[in-house]
């Protein structure tokens, strides 16, 4: 039973993470219309960004604002550079060119760090109750988690900027003539996206002090925008959820050992289930053709 | 006999140069580079790189018919590849002691047949959920297929596992790259003769527009799976090609990073075109080959930089709308067919027809809008009826015309 519980809690974290990251994949495409693959490289970004601030200075409140800091400027200048001139292009256009921003910032990693995974421990301690031990990092993960959703929901139906983010969601020309500046809420969309994956790389880096490399951001990519596509992808509240319930199979997969080599691909298989029954997924709204 | 002869002066008739030209380009490179391999005055490095530029000509054209034509995003293609390749593998190991003394590359052949229909099984199974799945939903299922099948064949003892199976074929290298190119001619014609039969024009009815297609009594579901299976077929048949070439093939070598290096050939080439995709799977080989050997070591990261800048660049090239005015001037299109007319002009005695659907059109000729002097000499013109101008028709009092021509 406390197994069962402390699967739980780490599978909840872990979602938390996947959602955090699934959200900046989920807000991009249903605001830009275009699969952000180089998201999941800004989570690499921000670890080395981490490392490096953390290793100078040793404050970890410090670093992670240096991190976030760091990936709002990556992913703005992403946006301004290379997906801007390509607004209005075929979608495959632009979906070619998010590779090449993925291969491009982790090249460049390599070329700075190298390769090898690089340590960088950031130490929380637990807290133990009787027999029940939980690391406190997982309880802020999933805390920190939980806050970021609830802001998120709030800033994007409450503020003046998160309604004009819905309207260029809903018809990007339309907004554009009610006065909104699409292209500046598509820079801040991809800047709240990347702040975001700042914030899931310090969680990464928290529960495995060896993940900082240049391809750190690869596998979590992925499987957030699985937990996107599973949510609905486009829905901020499927983004959460796609996100939490693959974390838990996730953790709940690997604590079996006769799953646990094939965790990835049962991941894969739910999604493909998921798909098939559901074909925009759980929350996904279903569009209507007109002929 | 007649009816032979008959036959042919039909076909000569209808032989146009222009749509056999990729053809003559592929079977001339095989003629010049056939020689060279028999005699041994290739390089080993050069072999490779002719057999790697083949295989992935290969893939490259089979994901083209789902991407360029049937119009549906698949990141999974490397899957299709990994099964074909290791289907592959386990037979040619196992068929190539009895059979390469009768005949050397008999194993191969048959390996190619039974990894491309195992492969196409499996296209078979993912053209399903094609079927309600569209656009960026179809793409991540066919993401989550390769990452599933690589996960698979990873825990398999069977296969080797994660260190992969050892290639005991070893054929002669020499020859290998002419069989692989060989086939990839055989594909190209089977892929260009179904594009251009009837599922082939369906299927790009399809893509257009599936709900106008589908009232035209197109059958969108047929259409669709058969794509899928046809398409896993070749890439099946290009994994075993690249089984083939290497010493060992093991299942981490089909990542989705692989799928997406052969979706940049598809997509550089230039969606629909599968000339478009031959070249650029030439190019990137190439391009990837010769600056794996200037960069080495620990300069490979910069390689890679290299790489993702001018995929980057050559995207915004051709698909930045701000650059549309330049690029109907300078483009890489205008070039190529400036350049292949040329060619067709060089072995046809007669001249050159431009094709009339292919003809752009003019909007404005703003050469021939009337300048301001010109406007007002129109505007002064008296527009009252001529008095001297005479009727063809005959004048209502019934003389007939011609004979009134005096009378005013």
């Amino acid at each position: 039973m406390l197994d069962f519980l402390t699967t739980l809690i780490n599978g909840l974290s872990l979602g938390g993470v996947y959602a955090m990251i699934a959200l900046g994949y989920t807000m991009v495409y249903g605001i830009a219309k275009m699969l952000n693959f180089a998201h999941g490289d800004i989570i690499m970004v921000g670890g080395f960004a981490l490392l490096i601030v953390c290793n100078a200075t040793g404050i970890t409140s410090v670093s992670l604002i240096v991190a976030v800091v760091v990936c709002m400027a990556v992913g703005i200048l992403t946006e301004i550079l290379a997906y801007r001139p390509l607004r209005g292009a075929s979608p495959l256009a632009v979906l070619i060119t998010a590779i090449g921003v993925s291969y491009l910032l982790r090249s460049i990693a390599q070329l700075a760090f190298g390769t090898e995974a690089k340590y960088l421990e950031i130490n929380m301690g637990t807290i133990a109750i009787g027999s029940f031990r939980l690391s406190v990092g997982t309880l802020v993960t999933l805390l920190s988690a939980s806050l970021v959703m609830v802001l998120l929901t709030l800033f994007i139906n409450k503020t003046r900027t998160g309604k004009a983010m819905l309207a260029v969601s809903e018809d990007k020309d339309a907004a554009q003539l009610m006065g909104i500046n699409s292209n500046r809420i598509i820079m801040i969309t991809f800047a709240i996206g990347s702040a975001l994956a700042a914030l899931a790389g310090f969680f990464i880096i928290l529960k495995n002090p060896f993940s900082v490399n240049n391809t750190m951001g690869a596998m979590p990519g992925i499987m957030a925008f699985t937990a996107a596509v599973i949510g609905g992808i486009g829905s901020i509240p499927g983004a959460m959820l796609g996100g939490l319930a693959l974390g838990i199979i996730e953790t709940f997969s690997n604590s079996v050992p006769a799953l646990n080599p094939y965790t990835v691909a049962i991941e894969f298989a739910l999604l493909i289930v998921i798909l098939i029954v559901k074909p925009t997924g759980l929350i996904g709204k279903k569009k209507r053709e007109k002929v | 006999m007649n009816g032979f002869i008959r036959y042919f002066s039909a076909v000569k008739a209808r032989f146009k140069l222009k749509n056999y030209l990729t053809y003559f380009i592929f079977l001339a490179f095989i003629l010049i580079f056939a020689p060279l391999g028999l005699t041994g005055s290739l390089k080993m490095s050069t072999e490779f790189m002719l057999e790697q530029i083949g295989y992935s000509i290969v893939a490259a054209i089979s994901l083209s018919l789902v991407v360029g034509f049937l119009g549906e995003l698949s990141l999974g293609h490397a899957g299709f590849m990994s099964i074909g390749a290791m289907v592959g593998a386990l037979l040619q190991n196992k068929l190539y002691p009895s059979l390469s003394a009768s005949s050397p590359f008999l194993a191969l052949v048959i390996a190619m047949i039974v990894g491309g229909l195992a492969a196409a099984v499996f296209g078979f199974i993912i053209g399903l959920p094609a079927l309600r799945l569209k656009g960026d939903y179809l793409a991540i299922v066919t993401l989550a297929f390769c990452q599933i099948v690589q996960t698979i064949f990873e825990q398999l003892p069977f296969f080797g596992g994660t260190l992969g199976i050892a290639n005991a074929a070893r054929y002669s290298s020499h020859k290998l790259f002419i069989v692989i190119f060989v086939v990839a001619l055989i594909s190209l014609v089977a892929i260009n003769n179904f594009i251009k039969s009837k599922h082939g024009r369906a299927v790009m009815a399809i893509r257009d527009n599936e709900i106008a297609a589908r009232a035209m009594g197109v059958n969108v579901s047929f259409n669709k799976i058969f794509v899928f299976v046809f398409s896993s077929f070749i890439a099946g048949i290009a994994g075993v090609l690249m089984a083939a070439s290497k010493n060992t093939v093991a299942a981490n070598a089909f990542t989705y990073n692989y799928s997406i290096d052969i979706l940049v050939m598809v997509v550089l080439g230039g969606m629909g075109n599968i000339n478009g995709s031959i070249v650029a799977a030439t190019l990137i080989t190439v391009l990837n080959i010769s600056l794996n050997n200037v960069f080495t070591g620990s300069m490979a990261a910069i390689k890679n930089i290299v790489y993702a800048l001018v995929l980057i660049l050559i995207v915004i090239y051709t698909n930045a709308p701000g650059l549309k005015s330049f690029r109907e001037k300078h483009g890489f299109g205008v070039y190529w067919s400036k350049f292949t007319a040329k060619i067709v002009k060089l072995f046809s005695k007669k001249e050159l027809k431009q094709d009339p659907a292919k003809e752009k059109e003019f909007g404005a000729d703003w050469s021939k809008v009337p300048t301001k002097v010109e406007m007002d000499a129109i505007l002064s013109t008296d527009l009252t009826p001529d008095k001297s101008y005479v009727s063809d028709k005959p004048a209502p009092d019934g003389k007939t015309d011609g004979s009134g021509k005096g009378d005013k």
